[in-house]
């Protein structure tokens, strides 16, 4: 408990001090790309790697942030906080609303299903007037930055408090009594609900907590990019990004995601920068690909594979030598 | 006759065009030992899945210690003290041993028992069932017969009063049945009511107070073991005209 807290909390001065010692504002625009696909790869993982209920429409839900914030900041013009908040409730209910219909269907056939939600949530964002339709929405960056130099840090230390609050949030889930229901139901469903474990209850948590979480990812969306239209909202660049990270970090655990989406993430900024722009979607299919076939554990299923066969080797002459 | 521990009221379940239970009715008392037989396909498993919740049934009624429980899901009936083991083992492949265990004791039994001792509490269970060395294994790496008491265990650490063991058996050497029905054997005397599906005829003669026998989705003779091996109708249903 005291460990993660105080990780935290440094990991959040850290990004502080980032803020005043740094100018050049590339690293924050890098760092707010990262922290996205970290806060999408935690929700993502919650139903998708604790529950085992893989989900490829997810990144609908963080659309669907990106334009309740823009639809709300037409209307009333709320600040920040309560876009995200907003954005946050409203795609928790439609994960809640969605896990209700679609939470019965088992492996390929709720994937499929999710996939089919995520072109209906398109169909109906490009068909919203009120937010651009197919055409998108330019959004003013505010010219308050409170005690920020400039706009985009204040929204790289936004998603650094989503990211700390979504990631602190798996960490409580996986380790707690529902958490351990959840593993249950991803290992054997049925025999989860025949040992009292209330399945659809549980799932509902899972897909509700998932839509919280990239709903939240999505409200500072459109005030990063500027302009927001439905081809960069339900990108697949950003959507598969969602479900490689977790894949490469490993889906059983909290940090999984965490690890999965530093590594990627960075990789993708850094080849942005020395390469070119255009490789990104090619390495993250290259080195999921790679991962799905020599490693499906992901990198930390790799080092609790390699730590287990160390101890195996180690346990293994000792106890011949006992005999 | 004291009250029934569980009563199935004329039951019917259908799958598509085909019946698999066909107005059968069983019932069993509080600490009773009751098998239930019959050739493949004869409607065992579906007449347990609908005891256990697994599956519901679409005629008829099903009540435990006086409750209906017809329309509870399974979660519930768990909770009520209906727990099983599945024909073929279904673990929890990605927790140890007795990780499995606390799953049961976390949710079927949670309100029966004291929150700070389900370690203890897993671990005594584990050791009634002979598996407290494997505690800490990873439950893939089991043996069949280990993965066979492992349903046991953790079926029994659901605090049942009715236990459900589905081909607890099949595949074992005779040693190992042995062994298995030595471990029913106690848990009945601690009070568990138990309903064995089991094809080795000798295990289930030797275990059961009384059989029931079904036989293309009806219930075909029941009484007690000695009356059953010589009933004709069981014969026929066994090894044909």
């Amino acid at each position: 408990m005291g460990r993660f807290w105080l990780g935290a909390t440094g990991v959040f001065m850290a990004g502080l001090l980032f803020t005043g010692a740094v100018d050049n504002e590339f690293y924050f625009f890098s760092g707010y790309v990262i922290l996205q696909g970290l806060i999408m790869a935690t929700a993502w993982n919650i139903l998708g790697g604790f529950t085992g209920y893989v989900n490829f429409g997810s990144a609908g839900f963080f659309a669907v942030g990106a334009y309740i914030s823009v639809a709300l900041h037409q209307a009333l013009a709320l600040p920040l906080p309560f876009l995200i908040l907003a954005s946050g409730m409203v795609c928790g209910l439609m994960g809640l609303a969605t896990g209700y219909l679609t939470l019965r269907l088992k492996g390929i056939y709720f994937a499929i299903s999710t996939l089919a939600m995520a072109i209906v949530l398109e169909t109906v964002i490009t068909n919203w007037e009120y937010v651009g339709g197919a055409s998108g929405a330019y959004i003013l960056t505010p010219k308050d930055s409170l005690f920020f130099a400039s706009y985009v840090e204040l929204l790289f230390m936004v998603m650094l408090i989503i990211a700390i609050a979504a990631v602190a949030f798996a960490r409580y889930l996986s380790t707690s009594r529902t958490g351990k229901g959840l593993t249950a139901i991803r290992d054997d469903e049925l025999a989860a609900e025949c040992m009292g474990v209330p399945t659809l209850r549980l799932k509902l948590v899972s897909a509700t907590a998932m839509g919280v979480f990239m709903g939240m990812a999505g409200a500072p969306f459109p005030f990063f990019i500027t302009f927001v239209d439905p081809l960069s909202a339900f990108s697949l660049f950003i959507a598969v990004n969602a479900i490689a990270m977790p894949l490469i970090g490993g889906t059983k655990v909290w940090y999984g995601p965490v690890i999965g989406a530093l590594i990627l993430g960075l990789t993708q900024e850094i080849t942005t920068v020395t390469i070119s722009s255009e490789l990104n979607l090619l390495i993250v299919g290259v080195v999921l690909i790679g991962f799905i076939t020599l490693a499906p554990g992901g990198i930390v299923g790799l080092v609790q594979d390699f730590s287990r066969k160390r101890l195996r080797s180690k346990a293994a002459p000792s106890a011949g030598g006992d005999r | 006759m004291s009250a029934p521990l569980l009563d199935v009221r004329n039951i019917t379940k259908s799958f598509g065009g085909f019946v698999a239970l066909n107005d059968v009715s069983i019932h069993l008392a509080p600490g009773e030992r009751l098998g239930l037989i019959g050739p493949n396909g004869s409607g065992k498993t579906t007449m347990i899945n609908c005891v256990s919740g697994a599956l519901f049934n679409d005629g008829g009624a099903i009540v435990f210690e006086g409750r209906d429980i017809t329309k509870l899901p399974a979660y519930r009936r768990a909770r009520l003290g209906i727990a099983r083991s599945f024909q073929i083992p279904k673990p929890f492949r990605s927790m140890t041993v007795i990780e499995n265990l606390l799953v049961p004791l976390e949710f079927a039994a949670w309100t029966r028992i004291d929150h700070g001792r389900i370690n203890e509490e897993a671990f005594d269970i584990l050791e009634r069932i002979g598996l407290a060395d494997l505690a800490h294994k990873n439950c893939g790496d089991l043996t069949q017969i280990d993965m066979r008491k492992l349903e046991l265990a953790r079926a029994l650490a659901a605090r049942p009063n009715l236990l459900i063991s589905d081909e607890a058996m099949a595949g074992l050497s005779s040693e190992e049945v042995d062994e298995v029905l030595e471990i029913l054997f106690t848990l009945n005397e601690g009070g568990v009511a138990v309903i064995m599906i089991e094809h080795i005829m000798r295990a289930v003669m030797r275990y059961s107070e009384r059989i029931v026998v079904l036989d293309a989705g009806r219930k075909i003779a029941e009484g007690p073991p000695d009356d059953i091996v010589h009933n004709p109708d069981v014969e026929r249903a066994y090894l044909g005209e």
